[in-house]
């Protein structure tokens, strides 16, 4: 309750010693990829469907990274597979490929 | 790193500060939030340590808030700045200590800048020439306040009638130093200790007996930045800010908190009454909370001045059990008498926040 006008906003510090990591771990050994984004954000700068849904690919992987695997659905449910992202990729990451591996680890262990 | 090499860094940071004939600016807030501070450093260096401190009572505000604010651009900061150096020249010093750290802040910035594009000073002296007929020389040297106590430091603990102990037991006080952003983020080789390792207060802390606690959040800002306090809609941010500190410093058991800037002591001071508020959360002990201090209040307090001429009753953290602990002699009673023993009102307590 706030008499004042404004309130304390819920701090945003993640601890990563209490998130499970392991199927991001896993990710990143069927998907070395996963581990070489450097988030530069040229993925999301050119990807068509970031504007109206918020998908990134680099938020995606920031996501897995942090236990926060919900973010990470929703905006994936956004991607069109065009693959205009693994085009300018600096890194040369696969990403369209990474999209797909990440959908069948998480997928499979949803299933469990 | 080797060690000459760690050395050689530390010494771009130290600061040889001038001992002697200073021309004193005050705070545009600090006489409103905490009015016995600016008097206290001229009671010690006038009278406790014998220096020349000149002020005058036609120097203004130097525009920082303004400026900070997007209210005005650099251009009018800075005739407003060279008309207090022209008051300076008038006054024939060289010296120049602010007692504000945003103005410390807008100062250096304003003398970098000139020092970087000298045509525009050219264009300020023109500008202040036309609005006021008036001509300025550049200080010679720029300080902030506390730089004066951090070099005074150690000619007051040889005068101090107290010290940051606890007088049960002889222990150091657990003291957290909070430096303001202002003093040496912007511009790092200005401060005494660079912006990472700020020793200006460490430093008086150490040599008046606590203890400096090294915590998670030390170098956070308190949470005042002009745009987040001064905007409604951007409170919140601010007192996020503080609550994050206080929880950092939490663990620690901070008997109090010493800082150098005008917004620092009065944020961190009063919104620990608005998180008791908010939480029901107090940090202090006992239910009270860890009490904020200027650091000429905390010079006053070793000294040996009577707490209430410092204006500590004009602190929300009640400072009682703080004096207590050091064993400083207070008339309860007088608490709430102003000059004269004039009766000055008392305040209604808050709910949660234990205060007297």
């Amino acid at each position: 309750m706030s008499i004042f006008g404004f309130r304390i906003s819920p701090s945003s510090a993640m601890n990563l010693d209490t998130i499970d990591r392991s199927r991001f771990e896993e990710l990143c050994r069927i998907e070395p990829d996963a581990a070489r984004c450097m988030s530069c954000g040229a993925c999301s700068a050119t990807c068509p469907a970031s504007e109206f849904s918020g998908m990134s690919v680099r938020k995606v992987l920031l996501c897995l990274q942090r236990g926060k695997e919900e973010e990470a659905f929703r905006m994936m449910n956004n991607c069109m597979l065009c693959g205009k992202c693994t085009m300018v990729c600096p890194r040369g990451i696969n990403t369209r490929h990474l999209i797909l591996s990440i959908c069948r680890i998480y997928d499979k262990e949803d299933k469990r | 790193m080797i060690y000459q090499g760690k050395q050689k860094i530390w010494s771009d940071y130290q600061k040889e500060i001038p001992d002697d004939h200073w021309f004193y600016v005050r705070s545009c807030i600090r006489q409103n939030f905490f009015p016995g501070s600016e008097r206290m450093m001229m009671e010690i260096c006038r009278n406790v340590l014998g220096k020349d401190f000149y002020e005058t009572e036609h120097h203004t505000t130097c525009g920082g808030i303004a400026y900070h604010c997007d209210t005005i651009p650099q251009e009018t900061a800075m005739t407003i700045v060279a008309r207090q150096f022209a008051l300076m020249t008038e006054a024939g010093y060289e010296n120049y200590v602010a007692s504000c750290i945003t103005s410390f802040g807008n100062y250096t910035e304003i003398l970098e800048t000139w020092h970087e594009f000298p045509e525009l000073e050219a264009k300020i002296r023109e500008m202040l020439w036309k609005a006021c007929r008036k001509e300025f020389n550049k200080p010679k040297y720029l300080a902030h306040s506390s730089d004066l106590i951090y070099k005074y430091r150690n000619d007051i603990a040889e005068k101090a009638r107290f010290r940051l102990v606890d007088k049960e037991n002889g222990e150091p006080l657990r003291v957290v130093e909070h430096i303001g952003c202002h003093y040496s983020k912007m511009f790092p080789s200005k401060g005494v200790g660079g912006a990472e390792y700020p020793y200006v207060l460490a430093g008086m802390i150490e040599s008046w007996g606590g203890n400096v606690i090294d915590y998670p959040e030390r170098r956070h800002c308190c949470g005042y930045g002009f745009r987040q306090y001064h905007v409604k809609a951007n409170r919140g941010y601010s007192l996020s800010n503080t609550h994050k500190k206080f929880e950092s410093m939490e663990p620690y058991k901070p008997d109090m908190i010493i800082t150098n800037c005008p917004g620092c002591p009065y944020f961190l001071d009063r919104w620990q009454y608005v998180i008791a508020e908010m939480e029901g959360k107090t940090y202090g002990q006992n239910g009270y909370g860890i009490p904020v201090l200027t650091y000429e209040e905390v010079a006053g307090l070793v000294l040996g001045y009577d707490p209430w001429d410092l204006g500590l009753q004009l602190h929300q953290v009640a400072v009682e059990p703080l004096l207590d602990k050091i064993g400083i002699e207070y008339c309860a009673e007088d608490k709430y008498k102003g000059l004269n023993r004039k009766d000055i009102m008392r305040p209604g307590l808050p709910e949660n926040l234990k205060c007297f």
